[in-house]
């Protein structure tokens, strides 16, 4: 199993937010090192796929069980955005 | 200035700031996206929400805009400032409780802070000349500028030509010939335009984005003011005003009624934070009670839930009542009848 750097549970948060909080979580991350996110909105799976398509970075499976979505995401290059507004 | 310019558009999802972004990619500018999220935001919330909205595809509009143009976009969590937005707005308020003068200003203040912190050059929006009855008009595009102190540093492509040149006209980084003199409330020009650039899929067009322009919204939040010693609020209050049935049979208590099994899994995360109800004989909802309550309030509100669960027309229903401290609670209720629920306790 591959290694997890990072965890962030966004169980009961609605998108945006989950959203918010692996952008926020990846902006301090390395590239090559791997979030966990667990999320129970199904927005996620649109949603978090999309943003990290549009930065750059890669989801490198997305699971459902039980209500739960979990996704492993793989940060890349040096695409993390700045964010500096939070 | 950078060799090649780069600015920010406000990317809400609509078709106008999705309009703005492409015309001043065209010109050759590196354009990023930036997305507030207040709390407010329709977007995603209900639709994740309620059993029904789920069968329907999602997705984050802003997001899929950002891809459609192959831009990056910064989603900004300012659910704390906004506060002082909302309940203290220079301008005041619109219709409902939408401050959107107020929010322009702050929503661009902030775009101008980013662009500061992340050496970018400008900041576009898909604003139009007269579409918005506060924050769009001849006279108040001057005071976002003004207020927000991006001044000339905040271009509208869409509706350039009928505003003074901004600096990055003046500079030669935007072709002020290029730019459009969009003007009033007509979609058409919008629709033309996206027609050229072969958008053919986009938000509704001057869709609500935000629940304070909502009326039925704005009588919840002011109820939940009205009720509380502060106006402060956290996100799950505004959350939770977004959901479920919301009934005020007594001054001090409110119930909030799950509609259906999506709304019902929603609240079933608050249950910690509120005394909760449930129809034990039969399918029922979930309900919340926000407030301090005695014995006969529960009664009370023990009625009005087996009202509106299956077991309506039934004799005797059994409601059951879970407290904070999580003790339960049995009780045989008759179900108010339709006419007894009053409708001055609709929130």
């Amino acid at each position: 199993m591959a290694r997890i750097d990072r965890e962030l549970d966004a169980r009961r948060l609605l998108c945006p937010l989950p959203v918010i909080r692996a952008q926020d979580a990846i902006a301090d991350m390395r590239s090559g090192e791997r979030l966990r996110v667990v999320a129970t909105d199904p927005g996620v799976k649109n949603d978090i796929p999309a943003w990290c398509r549009i930065n750059g970075h890669k989801v490198e499976s997305m699971d459902e069980r039980d209500d739960e979505i979990v996704l492993i995401i793989e940060v890349e290059g040096f695409g993390a955005p700045a964010f500096t507004d939070h | 200035m950078s060799t090649q310019a780069k600015a920010v558009s406000l990317v809400s999802g609509g078709l106008d700031s999705m309009l703005a972004t492409r015309a001043i990619m065209d010109q050759g500018i590196h354009v990023e996206g930036i997305n507030f999220f207040t709390g407010f935001c329709v977007e995603g919330h209900t639709h994740a929400i309620r059993q029904e909205d789920r069968q329907k595809p999602k997705r984050n509009n802003a997001l899929w805009v950002a891809e459609q143009l192959g831009i990056k976009l910064h989603i900004v969590d300012v659910i704390e400032e906004y506060k002082d937005v909302l309940l203290n707005p220079r301008h005041g308020y619109g219709q409902n409780m939408n401050p959107c003068l107020d929010c322009k200003g702050f929503m661009v203040r902030k775009a101008y802070e980013w662009i500061q912190q992340n050496d970018f050059d400008f900041i576009i929006t898909g604003e139009v000349l007269g579409q918005r009855p506060m924050s769009q008009r001849k006279d108040t595009m001057p005071v976002v500028q003004r207020e927000s102190g991006a001044g000339d540093l905040l271009l509208r492509p869409l509706c350039a030509k009928h505003l003074p040149p901004t600096l990055p006209e003046r500079e030669g980084w935007v072709e002020r010939d290029k730019l459009f003199a969009f003007n009033g409330r007509s979609r058409k020009p919008q629709m033309a335009l996206a027609q050229e650039y072969g958008f053919t899929d986009y938000a509704t067009p001057a869709g609500g984005c935000c629940f304070l322009t909502d009326k039925a919204y704005s009588e919840k939040l002011v109820d939940m003011w009205q009720h509380r010693s502060s106006r402060d609020y956290q996100l799950d209050d505004i959350m939770l005003l977004k959901v479920g049935r919301h009934l005020r049979p007594r001054p001090h208590f409110k119930m909030i009624i799950s509609r259906e099994e999506g709304e019902g899994k929603f609240l079933e995360g608050y249950r910690k934070q509120f005394l909760h109800l449930r129809t034990h004989s039969h399918a029922g909802p979930l309900v919340l009670i926000d407030g301090e309550v005695s014995d006969d309030d529960i009664h009370l509100a023990a009625r009005i839930a087996a009202r509106y669960g299956q077991g309506r027309d039934a004799e005797q229903v059994e409601i059951e009542v879970i407290a904070l401290d999580e003790q339960h609670q049995m009780l045989q209720v008759r179900p108010f009848g339709q006419d007894e629920i009053s409708p001055k306790w609709r929130v």
